[in-house]
């Protein structure tokens, strides 16, 4: 019981307790709070795995700006508690227990054919520095096509999220 | 200080679980919103994966792809959200099981 | 140090920090209604004890004994946990900021510093980005249409100022080389010509500064950006419904993310502890401190002085000078900065 695996412990729980809850919760805006916990304690697990720049960067984009994105749009379109349709219902019955299945069976064919590979505690520190060297030099394709990318993104979300035009109007009369 | 050591394993045990949260909300989840979020818990499941294998094989690709994996997110994220907003503004509807028709 | 011992101290500069942090909110409260008073050629608080000083006190007793009033619709968890929130990551943020260099206690190397942590800087701009949670679910969760406009308002401005704050740190970042505080505080002493010190505003990052100082203003909700809580706007924004110790949370928040402003600006870019030294050995060791405080009292000042000056932005004026001034010219001032380390 060391130092490492109560950490890992602490921030899986989390982990696990946030990803539960965003499965059981009927209202949107309480499973955007609990993936807002999963990220942030995932934030955690990178620490520990020496990941300090990923780590921040977690936090900064995914818990700050896209799960912001995601709440705006909870409030803006006032999504309520969701019913329990029919479809839904099957769906429950089929996939919970599958999804059950599914976890279980991998879970303990990795930790039966792990062998004693281990990783300490902050393994692979991740320093600004030398993901930037890496990132610029050969990775520097990837990293301007992913800027294009996010170019492309903007003028979609814009274009499609914009009021339709005046002429909608007309068709009324 | 001696380093302390936990085994790979425990941390793609966790990846998988939260890959699998994801898959069942995904499937058992009626609001469009909450099925897009069940997405995002797939995605950073695999970025979990990602760096705890870059830590066992002494590579930082696997780091430098989870920046990859998360701005192919945000993008998602962006325009995904946006076409739910088109979707409500015709349908007035959040519910998928309503959303089943091409035309109105 | 054992880990023991390294806990303790944490233990006790948190409890320090903390105490002196939330003094300095109450202080800068009456700090700004004196000086607006000046300005506005009255006197301020003058009643409660000598100059006012026991205002906050005052203040503080008056919120705590107020009757906290939760309206019959809102939803109620979100509702108690967005001022929690507020006011958590604002007190958070201060754990990464360095007030001097080491000192000596008891035979300890201790220094000025909570943690330094190598991402010191970005650790700060992550709890500015979770910030704006403790907004915007404040607006949602009041069920009030005043409430969720002004909150939909203050977290949109939020979100398209940080991208300029974090621009004009990056400046700051390439000129230093390290994203860690006390590194780059360090990389600001000595002097150039002789006489100005090499304190970044001096030393390249002039028009920076402005863009930082321009962002967090918008940043903090102060004016000239205080649209989304102004008194003649929207009742008053997000935090319409709260009152008492939860509407105290907010206020807090506010100056205490004002104070945690003013103390990066004074680390990245005017120079942090350094000044001129003199004296025996002990006035040495404490005047860093004295002239870190100083430095943050005058970019507080600053942020008060301009409250009673400007008139405030109109919200679309507001949003088009964060993404069509302010980017471009941070983006700009990026690549200069870039040039000029590269040669």
């Amino acid at each position: 019981m060391n130092f490492h695996l109560i950490l890992f412990l602490a921030f899986g729980a989390v982990c696990v307790g946030g990803a539960i809850n965003l499965l059981v919760q009927r209202h949107p805006i309480n499973s955007a709070l609990s993936l807002i916990a999963v990220m942030a304690a995932l934030a955690g697990e990178y620490l520990l795995l020496g990941a300090e720049f990923v780590a921040a960067v977690q936090v900064i984009v995914y818990a700050g700006a896209i799960m912001v994105l995601f709440v705006f749009v909870i409030m803006l379109l006032n999504a309520g508690e969701e019913e329990h349709t029919g479809g839904s219902r099957i769906a429950m019955l089929l996939g919970v227990p599958g999804m059950l299945t599914g976890s279980v069976l991998t879970a303990w064919v990795v930790l039966r054919h792990s062998g004693t590979q281990s990783v300490p505690i902050g393994a692979l520190p991740g320093s600004p520095r030398d993901i930037a060297q890496l990132l610029f030099h050969d990775f520097l394709l990837p990293f301007e096509v992913t800027s294009v990318l996010i170019l492309i993104a903007i003028m979609g979300a814009v274009v499609l999220a914009s009021k339709p035009e005046a002429s909608a109007g007309e068709g009324e009369r | 200080m001696t380093p302390s050591y936990v085994p790979l394993s425990y941390y793609l045990v966790l990846s998988g679980f939260l890959f699998a949260c994801g898959v069942a909300g995904f499937i058992i989840k009626r609001n469009i919103i909450s099925i897009f979020m069940s997405i995002e818990l797939m995605l950073n499941g695999v970025n979990l994966s990602f760096v705890a294998f870059a830590a066992h094989w002494h590579t930082l690709a696997g780091q430098i792809f989870v920046f990859f994996v998360m701005v192919v997110a945000a993008s998602e994220a962006t325009v995904g959200l946006a076409i739910i907003i088109a979707v409500y503004r015709t349908r007035e509807t959040l519910n998928v099981d309503q959303v089943n028709l091409l035309k109105l | 140090m054992s880990v023991g011992v390294f806990i303790f101290v944490s233990v006790i500069k948190s409890l320090i920090v903390l105490i002196v942090l939330l003094t300095a909110v109450a202080y800068t409260v009456w700090l700004e209604r004196k000086v607006v008073g000046h300005m506005q050629n009255r006197w301020g608080p003058t009643r409660v004890g000598p100059f006012g000083l026991l205002q906050p006190m005052a203040d503080g007793i008056k919120l705590l004994f107020k009757e906290d009033l939760t309206p019959p619709h809102v939803y109620k968890p979100l509702f108690i946990a967005a001022p929690l929130m507020a006011v958590t990551f604002a007190l958070t943020s201060i754990a990464v900021i360095p007030f001097g260099n080491s000192i000596t206690i008891f035979g300890l190397n201790v220094p000025l510093q909570i943690t330094d942590v190598n991402i010191g800087l970005l650790m700060i701009l992550g709890v500015t980005s979770l910030g704006v949670y403790g907004v915007a679910l404040a607006g949602w969760s009041s069920n009030s249409k005043y409430s969720l406009l002004g909150g939909l308002r203050a977290s949109a401005q939020m979100v398209s100022y940080e991208i300029g704050l974090g621009l004009s740190l990056v400046g700051v970042i390439i000129q230093s080389g390290s994203l860690s505080l006390r590194t780059i505080v360090d990389a600001q002493g000595g002097h150039m010509l002789g006489f100005i010190p090499r304190w970044n505003i001096f030393h390249g990052q002039f028009i920076g500064f402005f863009i930082y100082l321009t962002a967090a203003y918008a940043e903090t909700n102060r004016i000239p950006f205080d649209l989304p809580e102004a008194e003649t706007e929207l009742v008053a924004g997000y935090h319409t419904e709260y009152s008492a110790m939860k509407f105290a949370s907010y206020f807090m928040a506010e100056y205490a993310n004002m104070i945690t402003v003013a103390c990066v600006a004074t680390l990245l870019f005017l120079g942090g502890w350094h000044g001129p030294l003199f004296g025996p050995a002990l006035l040495q060791a404490i005047l860093p401190l004295f002239w870190f405080g100083a430095k943050v009292f005058g970019f507080l000042f600053l942020y008060i002085w301009v409250r009673g000056t400007l008139p405030r932005f109109r919200y679309d004026q507001l949003m088009a000078f964060g993404w069509k001034f302010l980017l471009p010219v941070a983006i700009a001032n990026l690549v200069a900065t870039a040039i000029a380390v590269a040669w």
